[in-house]
């Protein structure tokens, strides 16, 4: 039977039957750069939402320190603004094509595909880990310098973990928007689920029927990355109850030492 | 109290936010075992002055020298500094991402470089003095208002600080909690403990304390034992604000 013959049904398992690998495979290179790449755009997105939010002491510090910091924290912000303000589709491009071009570096499409994801991520994710610093009270930094912790000591011991629950929601949004965003790579050749139902849809002109495996597939990775992300914010926030230190050690022996005062005083 | 070795000297301390006079030429001094409270109207400049002793605020301009070196001469290692100067603040700011125990021990193994289990043992210590000893296990949101305070006037013991300073220690607490707290401060106090204190409670400052400061519109107006500030005042000013306060149940 010829597959302009088949009922809509009939088509996507036909498709399933022949390219459901395919899928899969797609499927998979998706996930892989979209992970990969929310996790080190994360690590970008740190590093760069710690540098910005240092301090200034205008009476402690060298002037040396603080023409340094504030040159950093200019090319940080020109970053940001840059792979926020263009699209990625746009950056991929240019980044690929360009780094052959101009410095004549041929980047393999993967590692075209994890750098431009990563530092696309990483310009977002800068600006919730910022975000994510202010949000937590100043008392806690506060108390921090109080008991004579460094900014870097406070950073990393008491405003950090703070910040990183605050912004769970924030990478999680990340790491869907990548399992989606990713699909315009396929400009640069990578073969992810989007790549897949394109050459698929072209070769049999089934489009619509492509589009409907590809976007379960697509919704099904999202689902599950966000109940997966609920159960990690579940577990990063403890249990609500906690238990009593067994004080009947100490219970006993002070029932005991009064013990012995009464029977002295009795005796 | 002049025999006493001398540890703080605040000397013509001043602060402005802006155009607006905070401190003006503030003069005082702190010696060992001291327990000294600072009272006066909201807005006196009484948290400011107290904020500005463990450079939480940046002095405008005076000196404060601790054990005579200025700490606020741009070469005076900050958080070392702040080490040796306890402080207890009014919101508690315990640290939320930490237990009780761990909020006590952070501190001696990061700052102070004590080992772990040697932190643990005198974090435990101090928990047990201020009675919250069985809620080493707890997170602060757990905890009331009165317990976060006694957690956090342990964390700050734990630091062994040559002076305490309390920031209004009482004054965000349900009234049944203040006195939980205000024991444990009277403990300390017995125990020689040297003390800053702002507070509102006039009984702490009449009953516990050594000295008393009254402060009004960023100057301090009065000074004096005790016995004098609430016996007999001096300063009309002084006398206006304890009367305000001897109807309202000392």
């Amino acid at each position: 039977m010829s597959i302009s013959n088949m009922s809509f049904l009939g088509r996507i398992g036909y498709l399933l039957q022949r390219y459901g690998t395919s899928y899969l495979k797609g499927a998979g290179t998706t996930l892989v750069i979209a992970l990969v790449s929310t996790a080190i755009g994360c690590l970008i997105g740190f590093v760069v939402g710690v540098v910005q939010t240092i301090p200034v002491d205008k009476k402690r510090d060298s002037a040396v320190k603080r023409g340094l910091l504030k040159v950093v924290k200019v090319i940080l912000k020109a970053y940001v603004e840059l792979f926020r303000g263009t699209p990625m589709i746009v950056q991929a491009v240019f980044i690929y094509y360009g780094l052959s071009q101009v410095f004549n570096i041929q980047l393999g499409m993967w590692s075209a595909a994890f750098l431009v994801v990563s530092i696309n991520t990483g310009a977002y994710m800068a600006e919730s880990v910022r975000g994510g610093i202010i949000s937590v009270d100043p008392g806690q930094m506060e108390g921090a310098k109080a008991i004579g912790m460094t900014h870097v000591q406070a950073m990393k011991n008491v405003i950090l973990p703070q910040a990183i629950r605050n912004i769970m929601p924030q990478i999680g949004n990340n790491l869907i928007i990548n399992i989606k965003d990713t699909s315009v790579l396929s400009v640069i050749s990578i073969v992810d689920l989007f790549f897949v139902h394109k050459s698929v849809a072209g070769a049999l002109y089934t489009y619509f029927e492509s589009a409907t495996i590809v976007m379960a597939i697509y919704l099904t990775m999202t689902l599950v990355t966000s109940r997966l992300l609920l159960l990690v914010e579940k577990k990063m926030d403890g249990d609500a109850n906690y238990e009593l230190v067994d004080t009947m050690d100490i219970g006993n022996q002070l029932r005991t030492a009064r013990e012995h005062d009464g029977e002295g005083r009795r005796g | 109290m002049s025999e006493k070795e001398l540890i703080l000297k605040v000397s013509h301390l001043q602060k402005s936010f802006g155009n607006h006079a905070v401190l003006n030429d503030i003069d005082f001094e702190v010696h060992k075992g001291d327990v000294v409270s600072i009272i006066g109207a909201s807005g006196s400049g009484k948290s400011t002055m107290l904020r500005c002793i463990n450079l939480l605020e940046e002095p405008g301009g005076g000196e404060i020298l601790f054990h005579g070196q200025d700490i606020t001469d741009a070469k005076v290692n900050v958080p070392a500094y702040r080490a040796k100067v306890g402080m207890v603040f009014q919101n508690f700011n315990l640290f939320n991402n930490m237990t009780v125990l761990e909020n006590c021990i952070v501190g001696q193994v990061k700052v102070a470089k004590k080992k772990p289990e040697e932190a643990r043992i005198s974090a435990v210590r101090y928990l047990r003095q201020v009675g919250m000893e069985p809620f080493l296990n707890a997170k602060p949101r757990q905890l009331s208002g009165g317990q976060k305070q006694r957690v956090a006037i342990a964390r700050a013991l734990a630091m062994e600080p040559e002076v305490l300073l309390f920031d209004e220690p009482t004054s965000a607490l349900d009234p049944q909690m203040v006195g939980e707290v205000l024991s444990v401060m009277e403990d300390l106090a017995k125990q020689g403990l040297t003390m800053l204190v702002v507070t509102h409670e006039m009984a702490f400052a009449r009953d516990v304390s050594t000295h008393v400061i009254y402060m009004s519109e960023g100057v301090i107006e009065e000074e004096g034992t005790p016995a004098q500030i609430f016996g007999a005042p001096r300063s009309e000013k002084t006398k206006e604000f304890l009367a305000r306060f001897r109807n309202t149940a000392v």
